[in-house]
């Protein structure tokens, strides 16, 4: 068998083909937020939900001539429609920046099929799909349990721990390392990699490409050393995988592998963070949980709805005038799930956190064809987090609740967490 | 009463297998399907009213029937 050259030369030809466009960095104090949001603030990372509730009432989709000019629905009724609606909405970006990708990018983008619009999504899409089912992610319970224990083992006696730093955010690291065949011990440098892709949005722009281009170069090593020993896992999956009867463009292989690393892990570091604040900041529902134990399932879907990590982003496609928002081609759409998830007009008792909810249509996920591919892996990461923390540590709580901080960006959860647990 | 799943709304969020799996299952890209032919036992009418409740794409119809 001839050897795949595919990769050969890819570190070079990356800066070859279009360009994308920039826009000005604007950075400081929100003004209005109906007309000036910006999601990278101070405020907004701290407490995003009274702006929200504040805007879904009087707009109800804000502008901002930030990022180059975006919006930001907060109703759950507009967040599902532009979710539904690919022909108006693309996924060519999904994270909102001062960066544009070319339009030529579409419909793959640059990480398939998370950046890809129809028809060609579909298609990436599935070759995906059979590693991420309930079934198939099952197989990696059993490890990560263990793991979730041998975190817990390792606070020994120590009566203040992080939660977050020492505990959810190893959880998602370690298991999609397994995943795609990654050195566990490069788990560190994971977590560097969604700091700059996810969190350094308003860096200089040398800065930012010089960051991403670590994450890159991390990758595409990882393909070389998989290409030089094939094993099981998705890595080697994507390297010999098939669309339209052929093998995949290596910068569908290391973009697809750009979203199976980022994806996973600070969005299920967030929900087992966010979880474990509300349980320690509301004894009543930490003891219920302990006490009923099957009821996590149903409480782990209220802590979804109203703490929802993700936040995505879509690019205009066409001008067009939208539900009473004159939207410019290229502007940006802000899709907050979070927003849609505290909508007063969707969930009784919105802005309330009822962790025996039975109804719970929430869209923390998504909804449509982008649906979180990796749903069915967070929600066994969340409850084994979850289960094995209750079961260990049953009392807990803030040992300093102004000592809690939040990531800034689209995806939100606390970055650290101490919490007293003895 | 019987569940059927309109495919062209599923997306494979898995809520209802996760909450009825006497009644619902997964295919090999996580879609949901209905189990055998769909007929809810009466003891289960309530489980299937919550799946129908609980898909965010409102996937999940209940055919009351004679």
């Amino acid at each position: 068998m001839a050897a795949d050259e595919r990769f050969t030369d890819y570190r070079d030809s990356r800066e070859d083909g279009p360009v994308g466009t920039r826009s000005e960095i604007i950075t400081g104090p929100v003004s209005d937020w109906a007309t000036d949001f910006s999601h990278l603030e101070p405020e907004w990372a701290a407490d995003p939900y009274p702006i929200q509730d504040d805007l879904r009432q009087r707009c109800p989709i804000a502008h901002t001539g930030r990022f180059g000019g975006g919006w930001l629905p907060t109703r759950y009724e507009d967040v599902a429609a532009i979710a539904y609606d690919t022909e108006r909405f693309s996924s060519r970006a999904i994270v909102m920046s001062n960066f544009r990708p070319p339009r030529e990018l579409a419909p793959v983008g640059g990480s398939p099929p998370i950046s890809s619009d129809p028809p060609f999504h579909y298609d990436a899409r599935k070759l995906l799909l059979p590693a991420f089912t309930k079934k198939a992610v099952a197989k990696q319970e059993p490890a990560t349990r263990a793991f979730c224990h041998s975190l817990i083992d390792a606070f020994e006696e120590r009566d203040v721990v992080d939660a977050a730093a020492d505990y959810a955010q190893h959880i998602p690291i370690r298991v999609i390392a397994n995943m795609l065949g990654f050195p566990p011990e490069d788990g560190p440098q994971f977590r560097e990699f969604v700091e700059d892709l996810m969190e350094g949005i308003n860096l200089p722009p040398d800065d930012r490409v010089a960051r991403v281009s670590r994450l890159f170069d991390y990758l595409v090593a990882q393909v070389h050393d998989h290409l030089d020993r094939p094993r099981e896992d998705l890595t080697t999956y994507l390297i010999d995988a098939e669309l339209y009867g052929r093998k995949l463009e290596p910068s569908h292989v290391v973009g697809t592998l750009v979203l199976l690393l980022i994806a996973g892990i600070d969005t299920s570091w967030s929900a087992v963070g966010a979880s474990l604040w509300h349980l320690a900041k509301t004894p009543a529902d930490r003891e219920r949980l302990v006490a009923e134990p099957g009821l996590l399932p149903t409480a782990m879907e209220e802590f979804l709805r109203a703490y929802a990590p993700v936040t995505m982003a879509r690019l205009v496609r066409e001008d067009t005038r939208w539900r009473g928002a004159d939207m410019k081609a290229e502007d940006w759409i802000l899709l907050s799930f979070p927003a849609a998830n505290r909508d007063p007009a969707q969930f009784d008792r919105a802005g309330e956190v009822v962790i025996d909810r039975e109804v719970n249509r929430h869209a923390a996920f998504g909804l449509g064809i982008h649906r979180c591919l990796g749903s069915h892996l967070a929600r066994m990461e969340l409850r084994t987090a979850l289960e094995v923390w209750l079961e260990r540590i049953p009392e807990f709580s803030l040992a300093d609740p102004s000592a809690v901080t939040w990531a800034t960006g689209q995806i939100r959860g606390p970055r650290a967490l101490p919490l007293r647990i003895r | 009463m019987k569940v059927q799943i309109d495919s062209e709304r599923c997306q494979g969020h898995g809520r209802c297998y996760d909450l009825v799996p006497s009644l619902f299952g997964e295919d090999d890209e996580g879609y949901g399907k209905v189990l055998g032919d769909g007929a809810v036992p009466p003891l289960h009418e309530r489980e299937a009213r919550l799946a129908v409740a609980n898909c965010p794409e409102r996937a999940i119809e209940l055919l009351e029937e004679a």
